[in-house]
Protein backbone atom coordinates (compact mmCIF):
# COMPACT_ATOMS: atom_id res chain seq x y z
CA UNK A 1 0.00 0.00 0.00
CA UNK A 2 1.46 3.38 -0.84
CA UNK A 3 1.45 6.71 1.06
CA UNK A 4 -1.86 7.95 -0.95
CA UNK A 5 -3.84 4.75 -0.44
CA UNK A 6 -3.10 5.05 3.24
CA UNK A 7 -4.32 8.13 3.56
CA UNK A 8 -7.68 7.14 1.76
CA UNK A 9 -7.95 4.29 4.05
CA UNK A 10 -7.69 6.22 6.99
CA UNK A 11 -9.94 8.65 5.67
CA UNK A 12 -12.64 6.66 5.46
CA UNK A 13 -12.03 5.29 8.88
CA UNK A 14 -12.39 8.62 10.37
CA UNK A 15 -15.54 9.76 8.35
CA UNK A 16 -17.07 6.12 9.44
CA UNK A 17 -16.55 6.52 13.66
CA UNK A 18 -17.58 10.04 13.17
CA UNK A 19 -20.97 9.09 11.15
CA UNK A 20 -20.99 6.77 14.26
CA UNK A 21 -20.36 8.40 17.29
CA UNK A 22 -22.87 11.26 15.30
CA UNK A 23 -25.43 8.90 15.03
CA UNK A 24 -24.96 7.12 18.29
CA UNK A 25 -27.63 9.15 20.07
CA UNK A 26 -30.53 9.44 17.10
CA UNK A 27 -30.28 5.15 17.15
CA UNK A 28 -30.82 5.50 20.88
CA UNK A 29 -33.86 7.07 20.42
CA UNK A 30 -35.26 5.09 17.72
CA UNK A 31 -34.11 1.79 19.57
CA UNK A 32 -35.45 2.81 23.28
CA UNK A 33 -38.57 3.84 21.57
CA UNK A 34 -39.11 0.47 20.27
CA UNK A 35 -38.67 -1.69 23.75
CA UNK A 36 -40.84 -2.80 25.90
CA UNK A 37 -40.63 -1.11 29.61
CA UNK A 38 -38.54 -3.96 31.12
CA UNK A 39 -36.01 -3.74 28.00
CA UNK A 40 -36.02 -0.06 28.32
CA UNK A 41 -34.50 -0.21 32.25
CA UNK A 42 -32.41 -3.64 31.63
CA UNK A 43 -29.08 -2.64 33.20
CA UNK A 44 -27.34 -3.80 29.79
CA UNK A 45 -28.71 -0.95 27.16
CA UNK A 46 -28.91 -3.17 23.53
CA UNK A 47 -29.45 -1.02 20.21
CA UNK A 48 -31.50 -3.24 18.52
CA UNK A 49 -34.92 -4.19 20.76
CA UNK A 50 -35.54 -7.81 21.34
CA UNK A 51 -38.59 -7.31 20.51
CA UNK A 52 -40.19 -4.42 18.30
CA UNK A 53 -43.45 -2.43 20.31
CA UNK A 54 -44.58 -0.21 17.40
CA UNK A 55 -47.73 -0.14 19.86
CA UNK A 56 -45.27 2.47 22.07
CA UNK A 57 -46.65 5.19 18.95
CA UNK A 58 -50.08 4.50 19.45
CA UNK A 59 -49.58 4.68 23.13
CA UNK A 60 -47.53 8.34 23.34
CA UNK A 61 -49.75 9.28 21.07
CA UNK A 62 -53.50 8.40 21.35
CA UNK A 63 -53.76 6.64 24.52
CA UNK A 64 -54.43 8.90 27.27
CA UNK A 65 -54.20 6.74 29.81
CA UNK A 66 -51.25 4.85 28.88
CA UNK A 67 -49.00 7.83 30.64
CA UNK A 68 -49.86 10.18 33.67
CA UNK A 69 -50.70 13.01 31.36
CA UNK A 70 -51.10 12.75 27.90
CA UNK A 71 -48.88 13.60 25.23
CA UNK A 72 -51.91 16.02 23.55
CA UNK A 73 -50.69 15.02 20.11
CA UNK A 74 -53.40 15.92 18.06
CA UNK A 75 -54.06 19.62 19.14
CA UNK A 76 -50.04 20.08 19.13
CA UNK A 77 -49.17 19.19 15.82
CA UNK A 78 -52.70 21.15 14.69
CA UNK A 79 -50.74 24.38 16.72
CA UNK A 80 -47.52 23.76 15.25
CA UNK A 81 -48.55 22.93 11.62
CA UNK A 82 -50.68 26.39 11.73
CA UNK A 83 -48.41 28.76 13.75
CA UNK A 84 -45.06 27.41 11.20
CA UNK A 85 -47.52 28.66 8.20
CA UNK A 86 -48.10 31.60 9.34
CA UNK A 87 -44.59 32.78 9.98
CA UNK A 88 -43.74 31.06 6.78
CA UNK A 89 -46.10 33.44 4.98
CA UNK A 90 -45.15 36.24 7.43
CA UNK A 91 -41.48 36.21 6.54
CA UNK A 92 -41.87 35.89 3.19
CA UNK A 93 -44.29 38.51 2.52
CA UNK A 94 -43.04 40.89 5.33
CA UNK A 95 -39.34 40.36 4.51
CA UNK A 96 -39.22 40.03 0.87
CA UNK A 97 -41.40 43.25 0.32
CA UNK A 98 -38.69 45.42 3.18
CA UNK A 99 -35.70 44.01 1.39
CA UNK A 100 -37.05 45.13 -1.91
CA UNK A 101 -37.16 49.09 -0.54
CA UNK A 102 -34.01 48.53 0.78
CA UNK A 103 -32.48 46.86 -2.72
CA UNK A 104 -34.22 49.31 -5.39
CA UNK A 105 -34.64 52.83 -3.95
CA UNK A 106 -32.14 54.81 -3.04
CA UNK A 107 -32.28 57.52 -1.05
CA UNK A 108 -30.70 59.56 1.66
CA UNK A 109 -32.55 57.26 4.48
CA UNK A 110 -31.92 54.05 2.81
CA UNK A 111 -28.57 53.31 4.26
CA UNK A 112 -28.70 54.14 7.83
CA UNK A 113 -32.10 52.57 8.23
CA UNK A 114 -30.27 49.78 6.66
CA UNK A 115 -27.67 49.84 9.10
CA UNK A 116 -29.88 50.13 11.81
CA UNK A 117 -31.88 47.33 10.70
CA UNK A 118 -28.61 44.90 10.78
CA UNK A 119 -27.45 46.34 14.32
CA UNK A 120 -30.63 45.02 15.61
CA UNK A 121 -29.61 41.43 14.88
CA UNK A 122 -26.78 41.69 17.48
CA UNK A 123 -29.51 42.55 20.29
CA UNK A 124 -30.35 38.92 22.42
CA UNK A 125 -33.38 37.89 22.38
CA UNK A 126 -34.19 37.66 26.02
CA UNK A 127 -33.52 41.68 26.28
CA UNK A 128 -36.60 42.07 24.05
CA UNK A 129 -38.55 39.13 25.67
CA UNK A 130 -39.03 41.06 28.90
CA UNK A 131 -40.75 44.34 28.00
CA UNK A 132 -42.15 42.04 25.20
CA UNK A 133 -43.78 39.92 27.32
CA UNK A 134 -45.48 43.01 29.21
CA UNK A 135 -46.50 44.60 26.15
CA UNK A 136 -48.67 41.03 24.52
CA UNK A 137 -49.83 39.97 27.97
CA UNK A 138 -50.45 43.55 29.83
CA UNK A 139 -51.80 45.57 26.27
CA UNK A 140 -52.68 43.36 24.07
CA UNK A 141 -54.30 40.46 26.48
CA UNK A 142 -52.31 37.67 24.31
CA UNK A 143 -51.60 35.39 27.20
CA UNK A 144 -52.08 31.74 26.59
CA UNK A 145 -53.02 32.86 22.79
CA UNK A 146 -51.47 31.57 20.11
CA UNK A 147 -51.15 35.74 18.66
CA UNK A 148 -47.21 36.40 19.72
CA UNK A 149 -45.93 33.22 17.86
CA UNK A 150 -47.00 34.61 14.95
CA UNK A 151 -48.10 37.88 14.64
CA UNK A 152 -44.32 39.43 14.88
CA UNK A 153 -43.48 37.69 11.73
CA UNK A 154 -45.76 39.80 9.60
CA UNK A 155 -43.49 42.59 10.55
CA UNK A 156 -40.22 41.69 9.11
CA UNK A 157 -38.65 40.72 12.40
CA UNK A 158 -35.93 38.63 11.10
CA UNK A 159 -33.25 40.99 10.40
CA UNK A 160 -31.08 37.87 8.74
CA UNK A 161 -33.68 37.28 6.10
CA UNK A 162 -33.97 40.67 5.16
CA UNK A 163 -30.31 40.81 4.61
CA UNK A 164 -30.46 37.73 2.30
CA UNK A 165 -32.97 38.75 0.04
CA UNK A 166 -31.42 42.46 -0.33
CA UNK A 167 -28.20 40.81 -1.51
CA UNK A 168 -30.92 38.92 -4.18
CA UNK A 169 -32.43 41.66 -5.58
CA UNK A 170 -29.56 43.79 -5.79
CA UNK A 171 -28.07 41.33 -8.13
CA UNK A 172 -31.47 41.38 -10.31
CA UNK A 173 -30.55 43.97 -13.62
CA UNK A 174 -31.48 47.53 -14.07
CA UNK A 175 -32.10 47.05 -17.83
CA UNK A 176 -34.67 44.31 -16.65
CA UNK A 177 -36.79 46.58 -14.42
CA UNK A 178 -36.91 49.41 -16.81
CA UNK A 179 -38.08 47.33 -19.43
CA UNK A 180 -41.08 46.84 -17.16
CA UNK A 181 -41.34 50.35 -15.93
CA UNK A 182 -41.32 51.35 -19.76
CA UNK A 183 -44.27 48.55 -20.25
CA UNK A 184 -46.05 49.90 -18.07
CA UNK A 185 -45.90 47.78 -15.14
CA UNK A 186 -46.13 49.61 -11.77
CA UNK A 187 -44.13 49.32 -8.84
CA UNK A 188 -45.49 47.16 -6.93
CA UNK A 189 -46.38 44.93 -10.08
CA UNK A 190 -42.48 45.19 -10.54
CA UNK A 191 -42.09 43.86 -7.67
CA UNK A 192 -44.44 41.06 -7.67
CA UNK A 193 -43.96 39.72 -11.46
CA UNK A 194 -40.77 40.55 -11.70
CA UNK A 195 -38.81 40.16 -8.71
CA UNK A 196 -40.28 37.89 -6.95
CA UNK A 197 -40.46 34.93 -9.55
CA UNK A 198 -36.28 35.70 -10.03
CA UNK A 199 -35.40 35.09 -6.15
CA UNK A 200 -37.49 32.04 -5.67
CA UNK A 201 -34.19 30.21 -4.65
CA UNK A 202 -34.01 32.83 -1.75
CA UNK A 203 -36.96 32.95 -0.63
CA UNK A 204 -37.10 29.21 -0.51
CA UNK A 205 -34.65 29.87 2.16
CA UNK A 206 -36.23 32.03 4.17
CA UNK A 207 -39.23 29.46 4.22
CA UNK A 208 -37.02 26.36 5.25
CA UNK A 209 -35.35 28.21 7.78
CA UNK A 210 -38.64 29.65 9.16
CA UNK A 211 -40.15 26.24 8.85
CA UNK A 212 -37.68 24.48 10.99
CA UNK A 213 -36.78 27.97 13.77
CA UNK A 214 -40.44 28.38 14.34
CA UNK A 215 -41.11 23.90 14.52
CA UNK A 216 -37.84 23.70 17.00
CA UNK A 217 -38.50 27.41 19.01
CA UNK A 218 -39.22 26.47 22.33
CA UNK A 219 -38.43 29.73 24.46
CA UNK A 220 -41.87 31.64 23.31
CA UNK A 221 -44.27 29.20 23.48
CA UNK A 222 -42.70 28.65 27.01
CA UNK A 223 -43.73 32.12 27.79
CA UNK A 224 -46.85 32.63 26.75
CA UNK A 225 -48.92 29.14 26.26
CA UNK A 226 -50.48 27.85 29.47
CA UNK A 227 -53.21 25.17 28.15
CA UNK A 228 -52.63 22.13 27.00
CA UNK A 229 -54.91 22.64 24.30
CA UNK A 230 -52.68 25.94 22.81
CA UNK A 231 -49.39 23.89 23.15
CA UNK A 232 -46.77 23.70 20.22
CA UNK A 233 -44.80 20.31 19.91
CA UNK A 234 -41.69 21.61 21.73
CA UNK A 235 -43.55 22.30 24.70
CA UNK A 236 -45.39 19.57 24.96
CA UNK A 237 -42.70 17.49 24.63
CA UNK A 238 -41.03 19.31 27.30
CA UNK A 239 -44.26 18.60 29.66
CA UNK A 240 -44.25 15.17 28.29
CA UNK A 241 -41.01 14.56 30.26
CA UNK A 242 -42.91 14.88 33.38
CA UNK A 243 -45.81 13.62 31.72
CA UNK A 244 -44.30 10.02 30.85
CA UNK A 245 -44.48 9.05 34.67
CA UNK A 246 -46.75 6.85 35.75
CA UNK A 247 -45.42 3.52 35.16
CA UNK A 248 -44.41 0.98 37.92
CA UNK A 249 -40.94 1.67 36.36
CA UNK A 250 -40.64 4.38 36.62
CA UNK A 251 -40.72 7.24 33.63
CA UNK A 252 -41.64 5.80 30.68
CA UNK A 253 -38.59 6.84 28.33
CA UNK A 254 -40.31 3.92 24.87
CA UNK A 255 -42.98 6.75 24.76
CA UNK A 256 -41.29 9.66 25.55
CA UNK A 257 -38.71 8.47 22.92
CA UNK A 258 -41.41 7.90 20.40
CA UNK A 259 -43.15 11.38 20.93
CA UNK A 260 -39.33 12.64 20.37
CA UNK A 261 -39.62 10.66 17.35
CA UNK A 262 -42.48 11.79 15.76
CA UNK A 263 -41.52 15.59 16.36
CA UNK A 264 -38.15 14.95 14.54
CA UNK A 265 -38.95 13.51 11.37
CA UNK A 266 -40.71 16.51 9.60
CA UNK A 267 -37.65 17.84 10.19
CA UNK A 268 -35.36 15.64 8.66
CA UNK A 269 -37.96 14.91 6.01
CA UNK A 270 -37.93 18.84 5.47
CA UNK A 271 -34.22 18.70 5.16
CA UNK A 272 -34.05 15.79 2.96
CA UNK A 273 -36.44 17.51 0.69
CA UNK A 274 -34.76 21.14 0.51
CA UNK A 275 -30.97 19.40 1.37
CA UNK A 276 -29.61 22.51 -1.29
CA UNK A 277 -31.26 25.48 0.23
CA UNK A 278 -29.67 24.68 4.46
CA UNK A 279 -26.72 24.52 2.71
CA UNK A 280 -26.72 27.69 0.13
CA UNK A 281 -28.03 29.88 3.13
CA UNK A 282 -25.93 28.23 6.17
CA UNK A 283 -23.33 29.35 3.49
CA UNK A 284 -24.20 32.71 3.31
CA UNK A 285 -24.07 33.45 6.66
CA UNK A 286 -20.72 33.10 7.15
CA UNK A 287 -19.82 35.10 3.99
CA UNK A 288 -21.89 37.66 4.95
CA UNK A 289 -18.66 38.72 7.48
CA UNK B 1 -33.51 71.99 -20.97
CA UNK B 2 -31.40 71.66 -18.02
CA UNK B 3 -34.50 72.79 -15.68
CA UNK B 4 -36.56 69.53 -16.97
CA UNK B 5 -33.64 67.58 -16.13
CA UNK B 6 -33.56 68.95 -12.67
CA UNK B 7 -36.77 68.76 -12.23
CA UNK B 8 -36.94 64.84 -13.69
CA UNK B 9 -34.07 64.21 -11.36
CA UNK B 10 -35.68 65.75 -8.40
CA UNK B 11 -39.50 63.46 -9.13
CA UNK B 12 -37.14 60.52 -9.28
CA UNK B 13 -35.86 61.39 -6.29
CA UNK B 14 -39.50 62.02 -4.86
CA UNK B 15 -40.39 58.64 -6.22
CA UNK B 16 -37.75 57.35 -4.52
CA UNK B 17 -38.01 58.00 -1.27
CA UNK B 18 -42.15 57.42 -1.38
CA UNK B 19 -41.43 54.07 -2.50
CA UNK B 20 -38.67 53.04 0.01
CA UNK B 21 -41.07 54.37 2.72
CA UNK B 22 -43.58 52.57 1.14
CA UNK B 23 -41.67 48.87 0.91
CA UNK B 24 -40.19 49.07 4.62
CA UNK B 25 -43.19 50.10 6.09
CA UNK B 26 -43.65 46.71 7.74
CA UNK B 27 -40.61 46.68 9.08
CA UNK B 28 -40.65 50.40 10.55
CA UNK B 29 -43.46 49.49 12.20
CA UNK B 30 -41.71 46.24 13.62
CA UNK B 31 -38.97 47.91 14.15
CA UNK B 32 -40.46 50.15 16.38
CA UNK B 33 -43.03 47.86 18.21
CA UNK B 34 -40.94 45.12 18.56
CA UNK B 35 -37.17 46.20 19.11
CA UNK B 36 -36.76 50.00 19.89
CA UNK B 37 -39.79 49.98 21.75
CA UNK B 38 -39.42 47.01 24.04
CA UNK B 39 -35.16 48.28 23.99
CA UNK B 40 -35.87 51.60 25.61
CA UNK B 41 -38.53 50.06 28.08
CA UNK B 42 -36.11 47.33 29.02
CA UNK B 43 -33.97 49.97 29.86
CA UNK B 44 -36.31 52.44 31.91
CA UNK B 45 -37.86 48.99 33.64
CA UNK B 46 -33.99 47.77 34.57
CA UNK B 47 -34.16 50.84 37.13
CA UNK B 48 -37.70 49.92 38.84
CA UNK B 49 -39.57 47.80 40.50
CA UNK B 50 -41.79 46.44 39.11
CA UNK B 51 -44.14 42.87 38.74
CA UNK B 52 -46.81 43.54 35.49
CA UNK B 53 -49.72 43.50 37.95
CA UNK B 54 -48.81 46.98 39.65
CA UNK B 55 -47.08 49.84 37.94
CA UNK B 56 -43.27 50.19 37.81
CA UNK B 57 -42.00 51.83 41.05
CA UNK B 58 -38.24 53.70 40.18
CA UNK B 59 -35.95 52.54 42.34
CA UNK B 60 -32.57 53.95 40.47
CA UNK B 61 -29.45 51.94 40.83
CA UNK B 62 -31.11 49.35 43.44
CA UNK B 63 -31.39 46.57 40.91
CA UNK B 64 -27.97 46.74 39.82
CA UNK B 65 -26.82 47.33 43.23
CA UNK B 66 -28.76 44.17 44.69
CA UNK B 67 -27.41 42.30 41.55
CA UNK B 68 -23.54 42.98 42.33
CA UNK B 69 -23.65 42.82 45.81
CA UNK B 70 -24.54 38.99 45.70
CA UNK B 71 -28.16 39.97 47.31
CA UNK B 72 -29.98 38.06 44.18
CA UNK B 73 -28.78 34.70 45.22
CA UNK B 74 -27.83 32.93 41.90
CA UNK B 75 -25.93 35.53 40.12
CA UNK B 76 -22.71 35.09 40.97
CA UNK B 77 -23.08 31.39 40.67
CA UNK B 78 -24.76 31.42 37.07
CA UNK B 79 -21.97 33.77 36.15
CA UNK B 80 -19.52 31.28 36.20
CA UNK B 81 -21.75 28.24 34.98
CA UNK B 82 -21.99 30.15 32.04
CA UNK B 83 -18.51 31.18 32.15
CA UNK B 84 -16.62 27.87 31.99
CA UNK B 85 -19.64 26.12 29.72
CA UNK B 86 -18.63 29.01 27.41
CA UNK B 87 -14.64 28.45 27.82
CA UNK B 88 -15.70 24.29 27.33
CA UNK B 89 -18.01 24.40 24.44
CA UNK B 90 -16.54 27.67 22.51
CA UNK B 91 -13.09 26.04 21.79
CA UNK B 92 -13.84 22.64 21.73
CA UNK B 93 -16.54 22.96 19.69
CA UNK B 94 -14.56 25.21 16.80
CA UNK B 95 -12.06 23.10 17.19
CA UNK B 96 -13.99 19.57 15.95
CA UNK B 97 -15.69 21.58 13.79
CA UNK B 98 -12.57 22.93 11.96
CA UNK B 99 -11.46 18.88 12.08
CA UNK B 100 -14.43 17.63 10.96
CA UNK B 101 -14.52 20.71 8.02
CA UNK B 102 -11.40 19.35 6.87
CA UNK B 103 -12.35 15.62 6.69
CA UNK B 104 -15.23 16.32 4.85
CA UNK B 105 -13.75 18.82 2.01
CA UNK B 106 -11.04 15.61 1.26
CA UNK B 107 -11.62 15.23 -2.53
CA UNK B 108 -12.46 12.40 -4.00
CA UNK B 109 -14.27 10.28 -1.73
CA UNK B 110 -17.07 8.32 -2.82
CA UNK B 111 -20.49 9.08 -1.01
CA UNK B 112 -19.41 12.08 -0.03
CA UNK B 113 -22.54 14.09 0.56
CA UNK B 114 -24.17 11.60 2.65
CA UNK B 115 -21.28 11.96 5.71
CA UNK B 116 -21.76 15.43 5.29
CA UNK B 117 -25.56 14.89 5.68
CA UNK B 118 -25.13 12.66 9.03
CA UNK B 119 -22.56 15.33 10.24
CA UNK B 120 -25.11 17.84 9.70
CA UNK B 121 -28.36 16.74 10.38
CA UNK B 122 -28.30 17.17 14.65
CA UNK B 123 -27.85 20.56 14.74
CA UNK B 124 -31.21 20.69 12.54
CA UNK B 125 -33.30 18.37 15.51
CA UNK B 126 -35.33 20.21 17.81
CA UNK B 127 -33.57 20.71 20.89
CA UNK B 128 -35.96 19.45 23.40
CA UNK B 129 -36.13 16.23 21.70
CA UNK B 130 -32.53 15.85 21.22
CA UNK B 131 -31.81 17.01 24.98
CA UNK B 132 -34.33 14.29 26.16
CA UNK B 133 -32.39 11.75 24.60
CA UNK B 134 -29.05 12.49 25.31
CA UNK B 135 -30.76 12.72 29.11
CA UNK B 136 -31.24 8.87 28.53
CA UNK B 137 -28.09 8.65 27.19
CA UNK B 138 -26.66 10.01 29.97
CA UNK B 139 -29.05 8.15 32.39
CA UNK B 140 -26.21 5.79 35.00
CA UNK B 141 -27.97 3.23 35.30
CA UNK B 142 -29.70 2.37 31.78
CA UNK B 143 -27.99 4.36 29.48
CA UNK B 144 -26.10 4.34 26.30
CA UNK B 145 -23.05 6.32 27.39
CA UNK B 146 -22.40 3.83 30.54
CA UNK B 147 -23.22 0.66 28.82
CA UNK B 148 -20.23 2.10 26.48
CA UNK B 149 -18.23 2.93 29.69
CA UNK B 150 -18.31 -0.53 31.62
CA UNK B 151 -17.42 -2.57 28.19
CA UNK B 152 -14.16 0.02 27.75
CA UNK B 153 -13.56 -0.03 31.58
CA UNK B 154 -14.04 -2.78 34.25
CA UNK B 155 -16.87 -1.28 36.67
CA UNK B 156 -19.45 0.91 36.90
CA UNK B 157 -19.55 4.30 35.10
CA UNK B 158 -19.88 7.81 37.07
CA UNK B 159 -23.14 9.64 37.33
CA UNK B 160 -22.44 11.90 34.55
CA UNK B 161 -25.44 14.37 34.55
CA UNK B 162 -24.97 14.68 38.46
CA UNK B 163 -20.78 14.92 38.72
CA UNK B 164 -20.05 15.90 35.10
CA UNK B 165 -23.11 18.27 34.11
CA UNK B 166 -21.47 21.08 32.20
CA UNK B 167 -19.40 18.35 30.37
CA UNK B 168 -22.96 16.43 29.24
CA UNK B 169 -23.73 19.76 28.17
CA UNK B 170 -21.04 20.48 26.24
CA UNK B 171 -21.03 17.22 24.92
CA UNK B 172 -24.40 17.96 23.37
CA UNK B 173 -23.30 21.40 22.46
CA UNK B 174 -20.34 19.79 20.25
CA UNK B 175 -22.74 17.14 18.40
CA UNK B 176 -25.03 19.96 17.02
CA UNK B 177 -21.89 21.77 15.64
CA UNK B 178 -22.97 21.31 12.06
CA UNK B 179 -23.75 24.77 11.57
CA UNK B 180 -20.08 25.75 12.58
CA UNK B 181 -19.19 22.81 10.36
CA UNK B 182 -20.82 24.09 7.62
CA UNK B 183 -19.57 27.44 7.68
CA UNK B 184 -16.36 25.91 7.93
CA UNK B 185 -17.15 23.76 4.71
CA UNK B 186 -17.83 26.74 2.93
CA UNK B 187 -14.78 29.07 3.80
CA UNK B 188 -12.35 25.92 3.30
CA UNK B 189 -13.91 25.50 -0.64
CA UNK B 190 -12.67 28.76 -1.01
CA UNK B 191 -9.37 28.66 -0.79
CA UNK B 192 -7.68 28.82 -3.88
CA UNK B 193 -6.69 25.82 -5.08
CA UNK B 194 -3.73 27.25 -7.06
CA UNK B 195 -1.91 28.91 -3.93
CA UNK B 196 -2.61 25.11 -1.77
CA UNK B 197 -0.66 24.15 -5.31
CA UNK B 198 1.95 26.25 -5.46
CA UNK B 199 3.27 25.50 -1.73
CA UNK B 200 3.08 21.66 -3.01
CA UNK B 201 5.24 22.61 -5.58
CA UNK B 202 7.67 24.51 -3.02
CA UNK B 203 7.83 21.26 -1.18
CA UNK B 204 5.34 22.00 1.83
CA UNK B 205 3.92 18.71 3.24
CA UNK B 206 0.44 18.62 4.29
CA UNK B 207 0.79 20.30 8.17
CA UNK B 208 3.39 23.01 6.19
CA UNK B 209 -0.25 23.72 3.60
CA UNK B 210 -2.55 23.74 6.49
CA UNK B 211 -0.46 26.53 8.81
CA UNK B 212 0.88 28.64 6.31
CA UNK B 213 -1.80 28.34 3.59
CA UNK B 214 -5.26 27.20 4.98
CA UNK B 215 -5.48 28.76 8.04
CA UNK B 216 -4.33 32.18 7.29
CA UNK B 217 -6.97 32.13 4.04
CA UNK B 218 -9.92 30.95 6.44
CA UNK B 219 -8.86 32.94 9.44
CA UNK B 220 -12.28 35.52 8.97
CA UNK B 221 -14.50 32.59 9.16
CA UNK B 222 -12.45 31.23 12.20
CA UNK B 223 -12.85 34.64 13.74
CA UNK B 224 -16.76 35.15 12.19
CA UNK B 225 -17.35 30.99 14.04
CA UNK B 226 -15.56 32.69 17.38
CA UNK B 227 -17.52 35.77 17.83
CA UNK B 228 -21.21 33.80 16.91
CA UNK B 229 -19.82 31.16 19.02
CA UNK B 230 -19.56 33.43 22.33
CA UNK B 231 -22.52 34.99 21.56
CA UNK B 232 -24.49 31.85 21.59
CA UNK B 233 -22.80 30.11 24.33
CA UNK B 234 -23.86 32.95 26.66
CA UNK B 235 -27.45 32.85 25.66
CA UNK B 236 -27.89 28.74 26.64
CA UNK B 237 -31.53 28.13 27.52
CA UNK B 238 -32.87 25.22 25.90
CA UNK B 239 -30.68 22.44 27.05
CA UNK B 240 -30.25 23.65 30.70
CA UNK B 241 -34.35 24.32 31.03
CA UNK B 242 -35.02 20.28 29.78
CA UNK B 243 -31.97 18.89 31.64
CA UNK B 244 -33.08 20.34 34.70
CA UNK B 245 -36.68 19.56 34.20
CA UNK B 246 -35.53 15.90 33.63
CA UNK B 247 -35.68 15.15 37.51
CA UNK B 248 -34.61 16.45 40.90
CA UNK B 249 -31.88 14.04 42.09
CA UNK B 250 -30.73 12.69 38.71
CA UNK B 251 -29.29 16.38 37.77
CA UNK B 252 -27.06 18.75 39.81
CA UNK B 253 -29.21 21.58 39.93
CA UNK B 254 -26.82 24.48 40.52
CA UNK B 255 -24.73 23.43 37.61
CA UNK B 256 -27.26 23.97 34.64
CA UNK B 257 -28.52 27.10 36.27
CA UNK B 258 -27.01 29.34 33.09
CA UNK B 259 -27.58 33.04 33.21
CA UNK B 260 -30.33 33.47 31.05
CA UNK B 261 -32.16 30.66 32.92
CA UNK B 262 -31.71 33.13 36.41
CA UNK B 263 -33.32 35.70 33.82
CA UNK B 264 -35.99 34.04 32.66
CA UNK B 265 -36.88 32.26 36.31
CA UNK B 266 -36.81 35.53 38.37
CA UNK B 267 -38.89 37.63 35.38
CA UNK B 268 -41.56 35.07 34.66
CA UNK B 269 -41.65 32.64 37.29
CA UNK B 270 -41.21 35.41 40.47
CA UNK B 271 -42.59 38.34 39.10
CA UNK B 272 -39.24 40.48 39.22
CA UNK B 273 -39.05 42.28 35.78
CA UNK B 274 -37.46 45.22 36.68
CA UNK B 275 -34.43 42.87 38.31
CA UNK B 276 -34.60 40.53 35.01
CA UNK B 277 -34.61 43.31 32.99
CA UNK B 278 -31.38 44.74 34.87
CA UNK B 279 -29.75 41.05 34.13
CA UNK B 280 -30.36 41.06 30.61
CA UNK B 281 -28.88 44.69 30.42
CA UNK B 282 -25.56 43.12 32.16
CA UNK B 283 -25.50 40.28 30.01
CA UNK B 284 -26.09 42.59 26.85
CA UNK B 285 -23.19 44.61 27.80
CA UNK B 286 -20.80 41.72 28.83
CA UNK B 287 -21.72 40.33 25.62
CA UNK B 288 -21.19 43.98 23.73
CA UNK B 289 -18.01 44.51 25.64
CA UNK B 290 -16.57 40.63 25.01
CA UNK B 291 -17.25 40.82 21.04
CA UNK B 292 -15.45 44.54 20.87
CA UNK B 293 -12.42 42.84 22.54
CA UNK B 294 -12.59 40.24 19.59
CA UNK B 295 -12.30 42.87 17.33
CA UNK B 296 -9.57 44.57 18.68
CA UNK B 297 -7.71 41.44 19.73
CA UNK B 298 -8.32 40.46 15.63
CA UNK B 299 -7.15 44.18 14.01
CA UNK B 300 -3.81 43.26 16.66
CA UNK B 301 -3.14 39.53 15.46
CA UNK B 302 -4.94 38.98 12.23
CA UNK B 303 -2.15 37.72 9.41
CA UNK B 304 -1.51 41.25 7.67
CA UNK B 305 -2.04 40.59 3.83
CA UNK B 306 -3.94 43.35 3.24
Amino acid sequence: MNNNQLFRLAIYVLLFVGCALMFLPVLAMISTALKSMPEVYAPEPTLIPESFHFENFYKALFDSAASYRPFNFLPALKNTVGVTLLNIIGNLVSCSVVAWGFARYPCRWNKPLFIVMLSAMMLPAIILSIPTFVLFVKYFGWYDTLYPLWVPSFFATHAFFIFLLHGFFKAIPESLIEAARIDGCSEIGIFSRVAVPLSKPALMVVAVFTFIWTWNDFFTPLLYLEDESKFTFAIALQKFVRGSQGSIFGRQWNLLMAANIVVTIPIVALFFAAQRYFVEGISLTGVKQ
Amino acid sequence: MPDNKRVATLNLQRRNTRYFFLFISPWLVGFVVFVLGPMLSSIYLSFTKYSISDPPRWVGLDNYDVIFKGWEPSFYNSVEVTIVYSLLAVPLGILIALLAALLLNVEQIKGMSYYRTVFFLPSLLPAVATTITWAFVFNPKYGYLNAVYSALVDGDGPDWLMEHTLGCLVMIAIWGFGNTMMIFLAGLQDVPKSLLEAATVDGANIWQRFVHVTIPAIFPVIFFNLVVGVIGSFQVFTQAFVLRDIGTGQINQKAVFFYVLNIYENAFQNGRFGLACALAWILMMAILSLTLVQFYLKKRWAPDDE
